[in-house]
């Protein structure tokens, strides 16, 4: 494919309306799932399975007035919603959904990813900071603690995957586990890597990525008994909407990186339909599972969450990594 | 490069976007660089930190190193910048004080300490023979890993010693804030 300014314009307006589509319609998704597991029927009035529902919320906040409380900082105020939607995007740019449909295919992919998601948690800060409640204070320094913990042992269990597959290029890391589907990351000792600990990094992975994002039982950030509504309190119109945007967009974000470093990304198990399809159907699986858990756990305190990361997986993972290491150097 | 490259392009040819995104950056840095030095609240500051760092990481991408752009996002802007804003946020509450008026010489003295570097680099610049490389190597992790244990292993070394160094201070200052 040529690189022209049309192509690459193409490509990243497409990137923004998958971003945004996924967002609205996941809301749906999962106010739907939430009534489903509580026994109610949920949206359900506008449009067949209240399908309308998303655009009309959408019209509804951005027909509202934006409000700025006296006290607070104002540029930043409105900068935050816009920053944490930004670096989701940004990430769509790179993600390969199969070996021809990538916007922008870059040897350094699981970076990129990574370094855009870090900074969702800035968005977070200037949000509360400049909302002037300490309520909205409180939750953001939550919310940050939270996601700095969070990342490290993300990153290093990606940095195993990146180790087995010797490349950061996220393509590559999918063809490497093309052959068959035993041959996925997650699977030991068939898979890429002979390692009887993948799985245990796939759920480390997929518990970070829960609490990257913000997640029940991850949501201290946003504890509604304790902090109003945390780090967007003061947020109506559509700067509170841009922040739920952002926090869809990340855990699609989320998904497909699981999907891609440890679920095989495009690769399908039988080959029955073009790879894009099965991109998508383990996305939307693993999104589902994201909204099934939120609704079946209950919120943890802060001090088991902080310890979870600090005292459980940033150990176990770290050993995961001197592991494959040396799996790596033996075979 | 051969000076045909040089050659102004036109506008909305490949070369001359690509030079209107390096100046894009360049802006980008300058403005991030003087919000972060003029505002009165710390936390502006630490925002206009992350603009900076972001135009800088754009100006690496710019020159064909995205992993060491993509290390600058990664680290300045998610991990030293969060830092930055949560000590900020934890230690001043009072940040729209001003902390004092400022002494007479920090004026001059500032303005003698940014001419001296400023003209120490335009000397530095003008005088050193710069080899312009097409490309010096592909700028690729692989690269960057073997230079770094083999040519640079030295330099690997201080900066892992700094940074241990770094890591036992932080300790001791913690240490002696829990005895109080």
């Amino acid at each position: 494919m040529r690189l022209t300014l049309l192509n690459v314009i193409v490509a990243v307006v497409l990137a923004i309306a998958f971003a945004a589509l996924n967002a609205a319609y996941l809301v749906w998704a999962e106010r739907r799932g939430a009534a489903r597991i509580q026994r109610r029927p949920g949206p359900n009035i506008n449009g067949p399975f209240g399908l309308l529902q998303p655009p009309l919320d959408g019209i509804k906040l951005m027909a509202k007035q934006l409000t700025i409380p006296g006290g607070a900082d104002k540029i930043m105020f409105i900068t935050a919603p816009v920053l944490a939607m930004f670096p989701a995007i940004m990430s769509f740019v790179t993600i390969p959904f199969s070996d021809s449909i990538v916007a922008k295919n870059m040897s350094v992919g699981v970076l990129m990813i990574f370094a855009f998601a870090s900074m969702g948690s800035m968005s977070l800060l200037f949000a509360g900071w400049s909302s002037r409640n300490k309520y909205s204070m409180m939750s953001s320094v939550r919310a940050v603690s939270q996601a700095v913990a969070y990342e490290i042992p993300m990153l290093i269990t990606a940095i195993t995957v990146v180790m087995i597959a010797g490349s950061t290029d996220l393509m590559e890391i999918v063809h490497q586990q093309s052959r068959s589907f035993l041959h996925w990351n997650i699977f030991p000792l068939l898979g890429n890597s002979h390692n009887i600990l993948m799985p245990f990094s796939f759920l480390i992975f997929f518990i970070c990525t829960l609490a990257e994002t913000n997640r029940a039982p991850f949501d201290l950030g946003e504890a509604e008994s304790e902090l109003v509504a945390g780090f967007h309190t003061e947020y109506g119109s559509m700067g509170f909407g841009l922040f739920f945007m952002g926090e869809y967009a990340n855990i699609v974000i989320g998904s497909c990186m699981t999907t891609i470093l440890f679920l095989g990304g495009w690769g399908c198990p039988f080959g029955l339909f073009p790879g894009v399809w099965w991109f998508i159907l383990k996305l939307y699986l693993l999104i589902a599972t994201f909204i099934w858990i939120r609704w079946t756990f209950p919120r943890t305190t802060i001090y088991g969450l902080l310890n979870l990361s600090w005292k459980i997986l940033i150990p176990l993972s770290l050993f995961n990594l001197l592991f494959t290491a040396g799996l790596i150097k033996v075979f | 490069m051969n000076p045909s490259t040089l050659a102004s392009p036109t506008l909305l040819s490949v070369d001359g976007l690509v030079g209107v995104v390096f100046l894009i950056m360049v802006a980008i840095t300058i403005i991030g660089g003087l919000i972060a030095c003029n505002s009165d609240r710390l936390v502006r500051s630490v925002a206009g930190l992350v603009v900076c760092f972001i135009g800088v990481a754009g100006l690496y991408f710019f020159l064909n190193s995205p992993f060491v752009a993509m290390m600058q996002i990664l680290i300045y802007v998610g991990a030293v910048a969060v830092t930055i804003s949560f000590a900020i946020m934890l230690a001043a509450p009072e940040e729209n004080k001003k902390i004092g008026p400022p002494s007479i010489l920090a004026g001059p003295l500032g303005f003698a300490t940014a001419a001296l570097i400023t003209g120490g680099f335009t000397v530095l610049a003008l005088k050193t023979e710069w080899h312009v490389y097409k490309k010096l190597n592909d700028g690729s992790m692989k690269t960057i890993g073997l230079q770094l244990l083999t040519d640079y292993s030295m330099v690997f070394e201080v900066v892992s010693i700094v940074l241990l160094i770094a890591i036992l201070g932080a300790l001791v200052i913690a240490r002696e804030g829990r005895d109080n």
